[in-house]
């Protein structure tokens, strides 16, 4: 503790406490509407309190709801994204922890064009130019496997954006102190940057996988193997029933279930944050 | 080592001859999400137990859009499908694109299947086929506007039995709403019921050159006195709440089931979750209509999706595909297929098979759809309607009447803007496939 | 910008931004190049045929006075957009990066929205406002509030900004959290022996050392809000009514994806991109500058 002042600390959590009540606020309904059956959930004025229909929910949602539409196990999905979430996340740092690097630390013909040529990439999302890149995937066979689930959607240049940024903080003393002892930057890299930068590894990861988990229109487009589909398009899937009602129950228990694997990633990797504070104290 | 060796390539050999004696792969792609999904899954595991030669993978790619630009992307990559469904308003785009599209009536003719079109009812292909007459898609699953009421509602407010014309619709929902009800009516889908269906059930034409079906180079006429007095109405009995707005598609169907309304303007397709949701009974009538424009009603058209068959396949496959769209269109999976979704049978057969089985006696009101789309004859203007880049024309439809509804507009200004909007649409699509 | 120090060699930093390279080049430059020459062709959907039409998609856009309107729009949807989550999320940040007790349990609830994706956010808020079922429009109604997003555009606008800005508070509170936690303990505490409150602490100390990241997160709302709410328009209203929450973005996808005119959707996003480019540029030039780098 720096000082104590109970007042502040006491205003700060009620603040706390009121953000997460209007930010979680869509959550908890979605909790609630998981826990009604499928007519209580059409009628107005809708719970604000859970209902008792969990755990038939739960069954039905495991069960036949995505089971039953898309031929496909739920386990089966929650591979599929798992596997697509894993790709892009670690795809992407580790492609871009050495760009960044390079564009931070040396000093060579054509830097900046490289930087801007990676940085473009930000301004044309693969939805806007989807049936060109479909089009690449088809060419190089890469239909219907996981390497065109990821693969493209790994060009991206967030995370060598924020590297950029970390290392630009990294003080230069380091820098000298590790040529002093005669590392060379490779070494400077794998002992000094990377583990520097861990907190900000820890948060990319955790932005990156949800990016590649609640991806939609990619695997829609790219994927006509059942086998290959990933669990979003199978809430899409019961969201978009033509011309019936929506089974929100089912739905909001599936959307509850598809958000466990990130939640999960998220409380993983608070860990590191928190080792990462503990070595900056040293 | 050598063993291996030998052994590897006779499993090798094995797995390929096991591959070529295996069944033909017929790709279907759908838009049939949740409970229409697992019929499609259905129907495709039944066709495929009846032979062993071919098999149809039903594979779904999101709803009607997505569906449809996923296999333009997939052909443009030369990965197409072999059926791919699409929505009725995607007609004319599938239509004009020749090099890419297997008319079903050749397709079953190069197949040397039979086919009798004469079977099909002729308001549900007749929107499907060229002007010559030839069978471009396969109808699936079709639909048309439908008046659902409240029968509690009725009952309340002591109205005897459904509207008939526009003026007795305006009457019954004076009443509904004096009755303590919220509202009187509301629709979804506002372009196909209030625009499209209003003026094939006056039998008014909405473009030039028979609604498109003569040629690209049409023109919208919506913006006749009928259609403008019409919307003029609507608009003016907004106030009162005798008609209050709930959005694009299918958005309102809350304000019916938990009775706010007591009438909705929609798909015929809704029985089911209607009969899931509504605590009331409630009852299907035929839309309405203006005693002053037409005498009695011409016939109404249809929505909903077709599926059609894309070219670049090795030629067997598409014998696959006849004896599949065959099976589809026959009667018994046709009947089953309209009583387990409120879609309307295709054929006369299936629509007689349904009678036979009691269908509509047990569930009442079931036929008003298919007697709204058989009542006459389909002349040129309510046959159906073929505009290109109709999708986005719908966009605009909608944008103008919502700015009628708001009151920024009057109907007038509001669909003449949407006439000229549309009509530089239909140019450009007229330049772009000449 | 580049370090001070810095090594020099003649092959490292070739091999080492070749992999991004490698899959940009592919991935994206092939495809988008391809996705550019189309703003200059006439095509059907299935590309059966092409005409070459130099800029005709490009001024038929311009005297189009619908789409002239979709500017004003989007520059008042995106800064909002932008500046909301950013403020909101280092409000918080700040808050649970002083709380010691309880911080591990706000942080997990505060990302939670991160976990759903865009196409079930939307409905999400969707089914929270719809005008008849949504529970939020019964509070609405209780207090007297005639909520119809579906017919009042105002609303609609509101509703598209609130959910947009609710997707992206728990990206940028992670990174913010991140810089806080990463600034020693040491320096807060010296400044706060000095006799520096938490107020001035923030501004003075946590402010400055978090500015890197601060810009990143500028640039990356901006571009969020410009190109990645689409998803979210799209399941919400459709650009409507009456195109009152139609932004550039959805109009390139609305256009391009749904409605299948390659060509006239491709010259919008060179527009758009044009506009993020200079916009990028200015951050870069003039912002950046403010940024404190050690």
């Amino acid at each position: 503790m720096i000082e104590n002042r109970p007042v502040t600390t006491v205003i700060a959590h009620c603040v706390l406490i009121v953000g997460i009540a209007v930010l979680a606020l869509p959550i908890w309904i979605t909790f609630v509407a998981a826990t009604h059956d499928a007519v209580r959930i059409t009628q107005v004025p809708l719970p604000l309190l859970p209902g008792n229909q969990f755990f038939q929910n739960l069954a039905a949602a495991w069960g036949q709801g995505i089971e039953g539409a898309g031929g496909q196990p739920v386990g089966n999905m929650l591979l599929n994204s798992l596997a697509m979430a894993l790709m892009i996340a670690v795809g992407k740092i580790v492609i871009s922890l050495p760009s960044a690097f390079a564009i931070v630390y040396f000093k060579f013909p054509f830097r900046m064009g490289f930087f801007w040529m990676i940085f473009i990439t930000l301004m044309l999302p693969v939805e806007v130019r989807i049936v060109p890149t479909f089009q690449v995937v088809a060419d190089l066979h890469m239909l219907n496997n996981y390497w065109g689930l990821s693969v493209p959607l790994i060009a991206s240049a967030t995370a060598t954006l924020m590297f950029r940024q970390t290392f630009l903080t990294i003080p230069d003393e380091l820098l000298e102190a590790a040529r002093i002892d005669g590392a060379g930057p490779m070494r400077f890299f794998w002992d000094i940057l990377i583990p520097m930068s861990r907190t900000n590894i820890a948060a990319l990861f955790v932005i990156l996988f949800i990016y590649g988990w609640n991806q939609y229109l990619w695997p829609l487009l790219i994927t006509t193997d059942r086998s290959m589909y990933t669990v979003v398009m199978g809430i899409k899937q019961m969201l978009e029933a033509a011309e019936q009602a929506p089974e929100w129950n089912l739905i909001m228990m599936t959307t509850l279930l598809a958000m466990l694997p990130p939640i999960l990633v998220i409380i993983t990797m608070q860990k590191m944050f928190v080792k990462g504070l503990t070595e900056t104290e040293k | 080592m050598l063993k291996k060796t030998l052994l590897c390539a006779a499993v090798t050999a094995g797995m390929s001859m096991s591959i070529a004696q295996a069944a033909t792969e017929i790709q279907w792609w759908h838009a049939m999400g949740g409970a229409n999904g697992e019929r499609v899954n259905k129907i495709a595991a039944d066709f495929n137990a009846t032979q062993s030669d071919y098999k149809v993978v039903p594979v779904y790619k999101g709803n009607y859009t997505e569906t449809m630009t996923a296999a333009i992307a997939a052909f443009r990559a030369n990965k197409q499908p072999h059926i791919v469904q699409v929505f009725e308003v995607g007609t004319a785009t599938m239509m004009a694109a020749k090099g890419a599209v297997y008319p079903v009536e050749d397709v079953m003719a190069d197949a040397g299947q039979p086919f009798d079109k004469s079977g099909f009812l002729p308001a549900v292909i007749s929107y499907y086929q060229t002007p010559q007459g030839k069978l471009l898609s396969m109808p699936f699953n079709s639909s048309t506007p439908v008046l659902w009421y409240n029968k509690d509602a009725f009952a309340k407010a002591g109205i005897k039995s459904p509207p008939v014309t526009w003026p007795e619709v305006k009457t019954d929902a004076q009443k509904i709403v004096k009755a303590g009800y919220k509202c009187g009516f509301s629709f979804g889908w506002q372009s196909w019921v209030q625009i499209e269906n209003f003026s094939a059930w006056h039998n008014l034409p909405i473009g030039t050159k028979e609604n498109g079906f003569a040629g690209l180079d049409t023109k919208f006429t919506f913006n006749n006195k009928y259609v403008i007095r019409h919307i003029a109405n609507l608009a003016a009995w907004q106030k009162g709440h005798l008609f209050v707005y709930g959005g694009r598609r299918g958005d309102s169907l809350p304000k019916f089931t938990n009775g706010e309304c007591g009438m909705w303007l929609n798909s015929s397709a809704y029985y089911g979750a209607i009969t899931k949701q509504a605590k009331f009974k409630f009852g299907q009538a035929m839309l309405p209509y203006y005693p002053d424009i037409i005498k009695s009603p011409q016939n109404s058209i249809i929505g909903g999706a077709t599926l059609w068959v894309l070219k670049g396949h090795p030629k067997g496959d598409y014998i696959g595909v006849a004896k599949f769209l065959n099976y589809l269109s026959s009667p018994k999976v046709q009947a089953w297929w309209h009583q387990q979704t409120g879609y309307v049978p295709i054929t006369t057969a299936a629509y007689k098979l349904s009678q036979k089985q009691g269908f509509y006696k047990s569930n009442p009101g079931t036929d008003t759809a298919i007697k709204q789309l058989s009542l006459n004859t389909p002349t040129a203007n309510s046959r159906g309607l073929r505009f290109g880049n109709f999708v986005q024309i719908r966009d605009i439809i909608n944008e103008e009447l919502e700015a009628i509804w708001a009151g920024k507009k009057t109907a007038t200004q509001g669909l003449n803007t949407a006439v000229k909007r549309g009509d530089k649409l239909l140019r450009k699509f007229e330049k772009a496939n000449r | 910008m580049l370090k001070r120090v810095h090594f020099k060699s003649s092959y490292l930093p070739y091999l080492l931004v070749a992999p991004q390279m490698a899959i940009t080049l592919v991935f994206f430059f092939w495809p988008a190049t391809q996705a550019l020459y189309q703003s200059l062709l006439l095509q059907d959907a299935f590309g059966l045929k092409t005409e070459f039409v130099w800029f005709d998609n490009f001024k038929e856009l311009f005297d189009d006075a619908y789409y002239l309107d979709a500017f004003g729009r989007t520059a008042v949807f995106s800064s909002l957009v932008a500046s909301i989550s950013i403020g909101l999320a280092l409000f918080f940040a700040g808050m649970t990066d002083r709380v010691l007790r309880g911080a591990m349990a706000y942080q997990t609830l505060l990302i939670w929205p991160y976990a759903v994706a865009p196409a079930i956010a939307g409905a999400l808020w969707v089914f929270m406002f719809d005008p008849t079922l949504g529970i939020l429009t019964y509070m609405l109604q209780g207090f007297g509030v005639d909520w119809n997003y579906k017919l009042n555009g105002g609303q609609a606008m509101f509703l598209v900004m609130a959910a947009s800005i609710w997707k992206q508070i728990s990206y940028n509170f992670l990174f913010f959290l991140a810089a806080m936690q990463a600034i020693p303990r040491s320096l807060i505490e010296a400044a706060a022996i000095d006799g520096a409150g938490p107020g001035r602490r923030f501004l003075t100390i946590i402010l400055p050392l978090i500015s890197p990241t601060t810009f990143f997160l500028i640039v990356v709302n901006i571009v969020y809000a410009f190109f990645d709410t689409f998803g979210i328009v799209d399941a919400m209203t459709q650009g409507g009514p009456a195109k009152a929450t139609e932004i550039l973005i959805y109009k390139v996808y609305n256009d391009g994806f749904i409605g299948l005119d390659l060509g006239s959707s491709a010259a919008q996003s060179v527009i758009l991109m044009f506009i993020v480019i200079v916009l990028t540029v200015i951050q870069f030039r003039y912002i950046e500058r403010k940024v404190e780098y050690t």
